[in-house]
This record gives structure tokens, C-alpha cells and sequence, in this order.
């Protein structure tokens, strides 16, 4: 089905051949990311970028995107600025926009800010994560990368560790990747454990989850390393938070016991998980990782308002 | 009448089969506070049933029911049927029935749900299992089991 007009709110909005058919378009759009092939699809395109929180890296590659493809933003950078603080509700906020541009991408603190946008917008609505909810252009990117690594997503063996309990990246990307057939591998400090409600709906739906809170066994066959940030303010001693941080710090010492095609992804930004020495080695793909949300962005937005090329298939 | 325990009534709302114990639950949705002050009420709890074994009773003079009020009565006593009366007589008679999405009625027991501020819009649940129900928030897809303390 091609996504033209399309809300995407969750990473559930779209299925499996969805996702193959932005990543396979994202490939495509690398040399345009880059600037070294220039196109304008979105020529006659404004994007609204709603952001009602501070998140600058989303809200830059989300408007690299927009303009790499000829189209024009209309930016709201902080609530501040906007009339929500004379007491508009979001929702006539979104209906104001909606009649101001063609998609409306939308950054909340709140939980379910990106639904109650798709209904107040006539206008698709791009959900750039809501409050602990949804962030399903993260999710995207970051199967992007791990495609890009391994050339699919069926039968990888992904280890998810630090905060899986409000990591808000976690939730989508274990989602997806159950949805592709791929292993998960749960490691977590008891505290910040995958919530287990979640879990369960997980394996209901047929996915292998595994849980293995020592991370070097964790690692010993698997093909990913996704790393997310420990918020010291999740832990009440400080103590405590270091030793966590300091157990599950990555390392050259521990990816030495990897395979040598794991690859190391964080949603960045970092705050010590990684040690740097890690930058320079082969493992490294959190960079890539980052530069990829451009190009998954550009071909998730051309896909919403311009469609799938003539002649029918989105390539 | 053969149940005999309560009074008949002219014009109103039977609730019959309610699971037993569930009748104050019940009239809570019905929001009994906000009835015309000549409505009668009578409650039967703990009334023998050829069906159920047991079951709760809730009669209302001079209302009908909203369908959004038949909807949350379902999510609490699936097994009920609601009979109309009208001069003493049963005049439509049915069960309730779960829909796929419940509005209004509940609150979303997450406090940072964009359903929980004030904005123009009412709560709306997914019904994702019936048996037991389980409910989850359209907006911040919280998931809800016992909805009963958060009717809204
Ligand atoms: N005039 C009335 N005043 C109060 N309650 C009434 C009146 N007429 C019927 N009812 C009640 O309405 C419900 C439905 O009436 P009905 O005569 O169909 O009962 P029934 O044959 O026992 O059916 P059921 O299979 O639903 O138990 C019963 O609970 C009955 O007690
Ligand atoms: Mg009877
Ligand atoms: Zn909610």
C-alpha cells in the first residue's frame, strides 16, 4: 500500500513490506543526503515542524531532509514561542497548522500527543516521539543501519542493553525486529528491566527474547549492540548508578570477545556508555547510524507526500 | 412479576443478570447522583439465577440509557440485558455488547497522557482482549485491566 497521505504515529502504522519499501527507498536517497545528486521532489512542499521540546538533532535531520528535497519547513523550535503557553490546546494548535502546510512532524513531552495530532490534522502527522511513547522514524533508521550492515533483517541476534524500561527507543525497535524473525537478547540492571507486560506481549506475538543481564555473555554470538543511555535520576543513590553505568560500560575489552561484524549502535547522545576507543574500530556504527536519519527521513517524507514513483512501485 | 422483591414500575430501565456484587458499579455509570428526583431506584444484590447462580439487579424509574452508558455497562456485566418498560410492560429487551472502542467513560490511569489534558477530546479505549477485558489507551496505548477504578 503505498503510504501517500498516511499518519505515522507508530512503527505499527506501517507493516513489513512498508518498512522494507522506506529502507530499500533510504538506500537510494544516501548520494542525496549527501548532497552529491541533488533532486526536488518536495519542490512545492512546506513540512511543519511542531517540536513542543527541546530535541535538536531530531528536528535538524528531519529539516536537512525537507530541504535536501527541495521542500520548505515552517518551524515551531520550543513551546515557548508558541501560543500553547497562552493556553491553545494542541489540538487547535495542530488544526491551525494543518491548513499552513502539507505534513506536520510533531515532537511532545506528552504520551499520545502524536494520535490526538492525526485527528486534528487533515494533513499527515509524523510522530518525532512523544513523551516515553512512540518514535517510530528512530526505529526506521535504526533498522536502516542494521539492513545496511548485514543486508537483512531476519535472523539477527540483537542485544538490547542499559535502560530498557523508559528507554522509549527500546519498545518500538524490539517490536519491529520481533516482526522481522530476529533474536533479542535482553540485558538490563534489574531496575531498569524490559516492563514485563511488554515482554509478554512481545513473545505473544512470536518473538524470541532471551534475557541475559551479563552483557559479555550476552555478546558472545550476536550480530548487535544496541546501546541506550542510564539516566542517573532513574537510580535514588548515586552509588548505585555507578556501578551500573561502570558494568555496563562498552569497551574494547569487552567487544574483544565479540564476533568482528558486531556492530555497536546508541540513539546518541552518549554520556559515557561507549568509551571512545571504540570510535575507531570497525564496531563502530553509531555515527552511521546518525547520519542515516537523514536519508530514511528524506524517503519516508517523499513516500507520505508524494507517493510511489510513476509506474507504481515506491523505488 | 416473578421477581418479587422489587416494585414494579410504570416507565424505566431494567438491568437484569449483573454479575453478583457488581450492581453499586452499575449505578455508579449510570451516575444515579444525576437522576430527576422522582426516579425511584431499587437494587437487588445477591438475587438467586436459573443462568448465573447469582446476580445483581438494578431497576430505574423514568430513564433510558445512552448507548455510551450501555457500552461501559458492558465492560462491567457483560452478561446483563436491559429491558425497556412501559406501562408495566417489557417493551424492547436486549444484551449488551462490547464494541471494538469505548469513549468517554474512563480516564487513562497514565498522567502524562495527552488524554488526561485539557484538550478538546474525550478518552477513548481499544478493547485488545474480552476475556478477561483488557483495554488500552488510543492515545498512549497504556494498557487498562481493571478498569473499574478508572471510570472517569
Ligand atoms: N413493570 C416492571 N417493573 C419492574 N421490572 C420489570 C417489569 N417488567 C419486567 N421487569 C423485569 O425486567 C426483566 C425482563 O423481564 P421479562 O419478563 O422478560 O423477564 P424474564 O422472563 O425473567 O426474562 P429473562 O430471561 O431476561 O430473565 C426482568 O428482570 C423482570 O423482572
Ligand atoms: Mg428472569
Ligand atoms: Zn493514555
Amino acid at each position: 500500500m503505498s503510504l501517500r497521505g498516511r499518519d505515522i504515529v507508530t512503527i505499527r502504522d506501517l507493516s513489513r513490506e512498508e518498512i522494507e519499501g522506506v529502507l530499500a527507498d533510504a538506500k537510494k536517497m544516501i548520494p542525496y543526503a549527501e548532497g552529491s545528486k541533488v533532486a526536488r521532489p518536495l519542490e512545492e512542499k512546506i513540512v511543519a515542524m511542531a517540536f513542543f521540546e527541546p530535541s535538536t538533532r531530531t528536528r535538524l535531520s528531519f529539516e536537512a531532509a525537507v530541504h535536501r528535497l527541495g521542500g520548505s519547513c515552517l518551524t515551531i523550535a520550543d513551546a515557548g514561542a508558541t501560543s500553547l503557553r497562552k493556553g491553545e490546546s494542541l489540538y487547535d494548535t495542530i488544526r491551525m497548522l494543518s491548513s499552513y502546510a502539507d505534513a506536520i512532524v510533531i515532537r511532545h513531552p506528552n504520551e499520545g500527543a502524536a494520535a490526538l495530532a492525526s485527528r486534528a490534522s487533515d494533513r499527515p502527522v509524523i510522530n518525532a516521539g512523544d513523551g516515553a511513547g512512540q518514535h517510530p522514524t528512530q526505529t526506521l533508521l535504526d533498522l536502516a543501519t542494521m539492513h545496511e550492515a548485514f543486508g537483512t533483517l531476519t535472523g539477527l541476534k540483537v542485544v538490547l542493553l542499559g535502560d530498557l524500561k523508559y528507554g522509549r527507543t527500546v519498545h518500538s525497535l524490539a517490536e519491529a525486529l520481533a516482526g522481522f524473525g530476529s533474536e533479542i537478547v535482553l540485558t538490563s540492571p534489574p531496575a531498569l528491566r524490559l516492563p514485563d507486560e511488554f515482554r509478554d506481549e512481545l513473545r505473544h506475538r512470536g518473538a524470541k527474547i532471551v534475557e541475559e543481564p551479563d552483557v559479555r555473555r550476552a555478546i558472545r554470538d550476536a550480530d548487535v549492540l544496541y546501546v541506550t543511555r542510564i539516566q542517573k535520576e532513574r537510580f535514588p543513590e548515586e552509588s548505585e548508578y555507578r556501578a551500573v553505568a561502570g558494568s555496563y560500560r562498552v569497551d574494547a575489552a569487552l567487544l574483544a570477545a565479540s564476533k568482528p561484524r558486531l556492530i555497536v549502535m546508541h540513539p546518541l547522545p552518549r554520556a559515557g556508555e561507549i568509551a571512545p576507543e571504540v570510535d575507531g574500530t570497525p564496531h563502530a556504527a553509531y555515527f552511521r547510524q546518525a547520519f542515516l536519519a537523514v536519508p530514511v527521513r528524506m524517503a519516508l517524507l517523499r513516500q507520505i507526500l508524494v507517493g510511489p514513483k510513476p509506474g507504481g512501485r515506491a523505488s | 412479576m416473578r421477581e418479587l422483591k422489587i416494585t414494579p414500575i410504570h416507565h424505566g430501565t431494567v438491568i437484569d443478570h449483573i454479575g453478583s456484587g457488581l450492581a453499586l458499579e452499575v449505578l455508579r455509570i449510570i451516575g444515579v447522583g444525576t437522576l430527576d428526583k422522582e426516579s425511584t431506584v431499587s437494587v437487588a444484590i445477591h438475587v438467586r439465577s436459573g443462568k448465573l447462580g447469582w446476580k445483581d439487579i438494578v431497576k430505574v424509574e423514568n430513564i433510558e440509557l445512552s448507548p455510551r452508558t450501555v457500552n461501559a455497562i458492558a465492560l462491567i456485566a457483560p452478561t446483563a440485558t436491559i429491558s425497556i418498560i412501559h406501562d408495566y410492560k417489557v417493551r424492547e429487551k436486549r444484551t449488551v455488547d462490547l464494541p471494538p472502542r469505548i469513549v468517554g467513560v474512563l480516564r487513562c490511569p497514565n498522567p502524562n497522557c495527552i488524554s488526561n489534558q485539557p484538550e478538546p477530546i474525550e478518552s477513548e479505549f481499544d478493547v485488545v482482549e474480552r476475556r478477561p477485558v483488557l483495554l488500552r489507551c488510543a492515545f498512549c496505548e497504556r494498557p487498562l485491566g481493571e478498569f473499574l477504578r478508572h471510570l472517569a
